[in-house]
């Protein structure tokens, strides 16, 4: 896609209209008001469905739970965490995989689709931003299952533990849940602007969901493996420990007030990357037809 | 069968296996993500390790740890197909009446097409096996010519009775539309009680129980449990004995839904 030509000066009789970050943030919030329900009429059609698909989701919880319950029968502390406290991380993850396959990856999964038949065009052309147009277009209300999980999971560890998080703790809890979705979201944007490239990544989002059920576990059980690299991947690269560990440690009140602040400088680095990342893939974009 | 389809399959199966094998290496990008979403295995074996740093677990110390699941990761990629997807799709878009009309019974073709992976799927897992190997040598059934000649029966019968299993699961498509809501689940037990996630060994006593009369141990457990030297050749022998008899059950069970399957079937289009 070509950069339209310079627009000349306006005349100084017809100011543009002011744009200030309110009325956007408005005309943004409204667009979003419009997505979601269009998402939540489609879903309702399959009543059916949703009741299948919910329970296959309560069923892969219990599966991701058995290996804990197994290696905690085991072992009353693996790697310094406690069964309850390792229950909290869980928690974090089904929540956030919630917020993934809820949220972010059916959108992003069709502009796959887009790139390879050319329809994204279309969405090029509408008078807002492409990627939160794409990033909105899809919602499967459903997974709200896995975020009932969640918090059940949540009231049960705190339950064993015996002492509930307090409002400090739960509102650093927030700020990561936050960025843990800005983070996921950021990497699921990566993952689609190769779409640019390569074209067929749909293979590229199953690797992406594999290493993400890693993150149910804490991050310190693969401080053994290849004298932690496996922790500094999960930590860096590819960062595991921002969307399950150090919320779940935040929520414990065991978060030190550094790795907390790093964290946060780290996962918005990451979204700044991962837009720039986009735009450029966008420019790259040369429809299927014309 | 009679000897005159039997001719015809033999015929058909080497150009069968010749396109099956064209098309994994004219899709070898995708082949290889496929192949590194498997990474569970090695996930749950970094725990293990953490876990085992301070004593074994039942029979399983640190090493044989790393043996089992380098083991199940080799044995999963090496037998998994993909043949339930592409049942249910080409059940529901209809391309499968392309197939029904050939002078040749679906299921020979899509079992050549996964079986022309398998070389392939065996050179991708040749590094794993030599870390097998460098790691746990010692404990392999290699030395024993008996255990070897059960690991290569109990390889094909893991095979045989995944692939049935997924042609079953497939060919439910023809009766209900969520086949693959279905085929979800069923892989959520299939990692509890394959021993995919934890050996079964370590797992509670009524569980261990269970996996007897279920076909999931057969498609991984028990072929790795041999693989890394948890049987002797007698407790190995015995559950060859059951593998095969589930790959026949399933095997009967899976032609008939097939068979009852295809008189509903109506394409659109096609």
């Amino acid at each position: 896609m070509s950069m339209p030509a310079p627009a000349p000066a306006p005349a100084p009789t017809a100011p543009p209209p002011a744009r200030t970050w309110w009325a956007i943030a408005r005309r943004y919030g409204r667009l979003l008001g419009v997505q979601l329900r269009t998402a939540t009429i489609g879903a309702m059609q399959y009543r059916a469905d949703f009741l299948v698909r919910g329970l296959i989701a309560l069923l892969w919880l219990g599966v991701a739970l058995a290996p804990l319950l197994v290696v905690f029968g085991a072992r009353r502390q693996v790697a310094g965490w406690s069964f309850a406290e390792a229950l909290v991380v869980v928690g974090w993850f089904s929540l956030l995989k919630a917020i993934l396959e809820g949220a972010i990856s059916p959108s992003l999964t069709a502009v796959v689709e887009h790139v390879r038949h050319g329809t994204l065009d279309f969405v090029l052309l509408k008078p807002a931003d492409a990627q939160f147009l794409v990033s909105t277009a899809k919602f499967e209300p459903w997974r709200a299952i896995d975020l009932a999980g969640a918090l059940a999971i949540f009231g049960y560890s705190f339950h064993l533990l015996g002492r509930w998080p307090g409002p400090a703790q739960i509102g650093l809890a927030l700020a990561f849940l936050v960025l843990a979705t800005i983070t996921l979201y950021s990497i699921w944007i990566l993952v689609v602007s190769a779409a640019f490239w390569v074209v067929k990544v749909d293979n590229l989002s199953y690797l992406f969901g594999s290493l993400f059920d890693a993150g149910r576990w804490p991050i310190d059980v693969f401080r053994g493996v290849f004298h932690g690299a496996l922790r500094f991947a999960f930590t860096f690269l590819f960062p595991l420990a921002l969307m399950t560990t150090y919320p779940a440690q935040a929520l414990l009140g065991k978060l030190d007030a550094r790795t907390a602040l790093l964290a946060m400088a780290g996962g918005l680095l990451f979204s700044a990357v991962a837009r720039s990342v986009w735009k450029r893939a966008l420019a790259r974009y040369t429809s299927a037809s014309s | 069968m009679t000897a005159g389809t039997m001719r015809r399959v033999l015929r058909a199966y080497p150009t069968l296996l010749r396109v099956g094998l064209s098309e994994v290496v004219a899709y070898r990008a995708e082949f290889l993500i496929w192949i590194l979403t498997t990474n569970m295995p090695l996930v749950m074996l970094a725990i293990w390790h953490a876990v085992a740093a301070d004593g074994p677990v039942g029979r399983f110390d640190q090493e044989q740890f790393t043996a089992y699941y380098l083991g199940v990761q080799a044995v999963r990629l090496l037998t998994s197909t993909w043949v339930v997807w592409q049942i249910s799709m080409e059940i529901r878009d209809g391309t499968l009446s392309a197939k029904l009309l050939r002078p040749l019974h679906p299921l020979y073709a899509y079992s050549a097409e996964h079986l022309a992976a398998v070389p392939l799927r065996a050179l991708v897992i040749s590094p794993i096996v030599a870390v097998l190997v460098y790691a746990a040598g010692d404990r392999l059934a290699f030395h024993d010519p008996v255990l070897v000649a059960i690991l290569l029966a109990s390889l094909l019968g893991a095979w045989l009775l995944i692939f049935f299993t997924m042609v079953l699961l497939g060919a439910l498509a023809f009766y209900v539309e969520s086949a693959m809501g279905l085929f979800e689940l069923w892989l959520g037990i299939h990692a509890i009680f394959s021993g995919y996630l934890i050996p079964l060994e370590v797992l509670p006593a009524w569980i261990r129980g269970a996996t007897r009369l279920l076909p999931f141990r057969y498609m991984l457990g028990f072929p790795v449990e041999t693989l890394v030297g948890l049987l002797g050749r007698a407790a190995a022998a015995r559950e060859l004995g059951y593998q095969w008899g589930f790959v026949a059950l399933f095997a009967g069970l899976a032609l008939l839904v097939w068979r009852r399957g295809v008189r509903r079937f109506a394409a659109y289009g096609g």
